[in-house]
């Protein structure tokens, strides 16, 4: 499953941001990736994230696929949102 | 035992066991392993004991320097844990039968690669992150110790090439007893924050990192710029006897701490302090600091990845006026260019970045930036007594645009209906020759001066103050820098507006006397030199000194006044 959002952070999604993504992708068995215009990545890799350099106004998708696979696509999205990065 | 000479960078005396904060030596070769697995289980047991040692660090981080900055070793972890980075690793181990250092390396290059190659300072800064976190893991391959200062247990003087400030931020305060470096000067950063930590340092020794071994007993005499390793019995005895004369000497300095800064003759002079942050202020209040006299406001855009908010910038302007509690703040306005860079501001890498765009010229450019910090200054103002100066100011039209910004931001506010200190006074560092030598001009027009000799000496010398095959020209007392002080002095005087100074001269013992006969108002230092400095102006006669400053002017050579100096004070 997936969903998509909108970067609303002034900053765009750099290190710390990254890094509370990528801690909440990790907690779970699903794998989880990252599309952000023609590239994907595994939303478990900081590295991969930050390669990105998703700046403020992106449209980005998060997929999910596995045995928890809507609870993961929750939690990332209620980070996004409670980190106020995207709606 | 061994001695080494270097530069005299913060007082006292240290003595205690060298701590090598000296990269090690990371090559290996390459080779094929027997067994992929066993070489596996070696690269997984590397990496638990390095994410170990992070997250020791990490939890450190956060309790000495505040979550802001711990988040960055949260993203080291994260790098260890990353499967993108972890499986190819273990692949080429598999497949390629090849050691673990190999397959790392080549695997953490490419990706430090990648992101170096990208199109923005931001990434090409993550590359160094990803080399950083890869080489604990490859040291713990080698078995080699990567010097972490902040897990120092023991008290340590810290041996190294040069300090960074990211170096100093990392130093356990509680264990570090001194530094001594190879490279830098009485202004370099190392040696600024030695005095303000206040703990002895010697540095541009040219060989202490070459000469000095983890666990040498090491003395550090910061007073006359010596280095004793493994010093004799009967030498260390001699100062560790000294080292208690020193604090005897201190504690005498502290008797002072309440008293007015007045000559023998009955002249009252301020004392002031330099400082880079609220922090700074315990050591001011503690060394009796009349005021501060130079708030360097860059440390508050450093060591991040965007510039700061001016909620932010307004909570801590608001937090130093209010723990001065009345007495004078200045506050320098944003210094940023020449030594002291801002990667996220993405300029452009210069040939002369002293003689570039920095300070003022920057801040008149991007007055996004300079309005902000005025708004936080303004707004802050009603809490405590505000100076705002201006710095690198070269010629009176960069004064006026930068004054006629600062009264539209006012304007601002005040339609905003925020409520602005009633008068806060406008001035400017003076540090370029253009500006000392139109002082009288300038005089009419603001409502103090600041000289900042660090930059003037170079700047008049034409030597740049961080090459060392030039710094014999850093002369503070030649009569070319005492006439150019002598110049802005009594321009101010004319006008009836004061002169300070908060370069290193400030503080020196043989440009006192001078200053004081020149007739400087206010002089502002590190926290740490006040009380000798009142000491040592409680003993001077400002009718002598006025006739030896008159003397001195008209000499030929700093030796010459050096001598001068001596005789007149030794009276």
């Amino acid at each position: 499953m997936e969903k998509s959002f909108k970067v609303i952070a002034e900053t765009g999604i750099h290190a710390r941001p990254a890094t509370l993504l990528v801690q909440a992708a990790s907690k779970f068995d699903s794998e989880v990736h990252l599309q952000y215009k023609e590239k994907k990545v595994n939303l478990k890799s900081i590295m991969g994230v930050m390669s990105l350099g998703i700046g403020q106004g992106a449209d980005i998708t998060i997929i999910a696929e596995g045995s928890d696979e809507a609870d993961a696509l929750n939690t990332i999205e209620e980070t996004l949102k409670r980190e106020g990065l995207a709606e | 035992m061994s001695f080494l000479h270097g530069i005299a960078a913060s007082n006292g005396i240290a003595i205690a066991k060298a701590y090598r904060l000296v990269e090690p030596d990371f090559s290996f070769e390459q080779k094929k392993v027997d067994s992929a697995e066993d070489e596996i289980a070696r690269f997984q047991a590397a990496l638990y004991t390095a994410k170990g040692e992070l997250d020791q660090i990490r939890i450190r981080a956060d309790k000495e320097l505040g979550a802001d900055k711990a988040a960055i070793f949260e993203a080291h972890l994260l790098v260890l844990s990353d499967p993108e980075l972890i499986s190819p690793i273990e692949d080429k181990i598999k497949t390629e039968k090849v050691n673990a250092e190999h397959a790392l390396k080549e695997t953490a290059d490419m990706f430090v690669s990648m992101f170096e190659s990208m199109d923005n300072e931001y990434m090409k800064e993550r590359a160094a992150d990803i080399r950083d976190v890869t080489k604990r893991v490859l040291a713990h391959l080698l078995g080699i110790q990567i010097p972490n200062p902040s897990m120092v247990t023991e008290e340590v003087i810290i041996v190294a090439e040069d300090l960074t400030p990211s170096d100093t931020a990392q130093l356990n305060r509680e264990f570090v007893k001194g530094f001594t470096t190879d490279i830098g000067g009485r202004t370099s950063h190392s040696a600024i924050m030695a005095r303000s930590m206040e703990i002895p340092a010697v540095v541009g020794t040219k060989t202490a990192t070459k000469e000095i071994t983890n666990g040498d007993l090491v003395v550090v005499d910061g007073i006359k710029g010596e280095v004793h390793i493994n010093p004799t019995p009967e030498m260390l005895e001699e100062y560790k006897q000294q080292q208690e004369a020193y604090a005897k000497q201190k504690e005498e300095w502290a008797k002072l701490v309440n008293e007015k800064t007045v000559t023998a003759d009955g002249h009252h002079v301020e004392l002031a302090a330099n400082i880079g942050t609220p922090k700074d202020l315990k050591g001011v209040v503690e060394n009796g600091g009349e005021a501060v006299g130079l708030y360097r406001t860059e440390f508050l855009y450093m060591d991040r990845d965007q510039l700061p908010t001016e909620e932010e910038q307004f909570t801590a302007y608001k937090a130093v006026l209010e723990g001065m509690g009345g007495k004078p703040v200045v506050v320098r306005t944003l210094d940023i260019g020449g030594d002291k860079e801002l990667p996220y501001l993405n300029l452009p890498k210069e040939m002369n970045p002293f003689l570039g765009y920095r300070a003022i010229r920057l801040c008149l450019e991007e007055q996004e930036i300079f309005r902000t910090q005025l708004r936080a200054l303004l707004r802050a103002s009603v809490y405590g007594n505000l100076k705002i100066m201006f710095p690198m100011i070269a010629t009176l039209d960069e004064f006026r645009q930068a004054k006629a910004i600062l009264e539209e931001e006012k304007q601002k506010l005040q339609t905003e209906g925020v409520q602005l200190a009633e008068k806060i006074e406008l001035g400017i560092m003076v540090e370029i020759p253009s500006t000392a030598v139109i002082a009288d001009q300038f005089a009419k027009e603001v409502d103090f001066f600041s000289i900042g000799t660090n930059d003037l000496i170079q700047y008049t010398m034409a030597a740049d103050r961080m090459n060392q095959q030039v710094s014999y020209l850093y002369q503070p007392y030649n009569p070319s820098i005492l006439r150019l002080v002598k110049m802005v002095i009594d321009a101010a005087h004319k006008e009836g507006k004061w002169a300070g100074m908060c370069g290193e001269m400030a503080g020196d013992e043989t440009a006192i006397p001078i200053l004081i006969g020149l007739g400087l108002d206010e002089f502002s230092m590190s926290a740490t030199s006040i009380l000798k400095a009142r000491s040592i102006i409680k003993d001077l006669s400002k009718s002598d000194m006025e006739t030896l400053a008159s003397k001195v002017i008209e000499m030929g050579t700093t030796e010459e006044v050096v001598e001068a100096v001596n005789a007149a004070i030794s009276l």
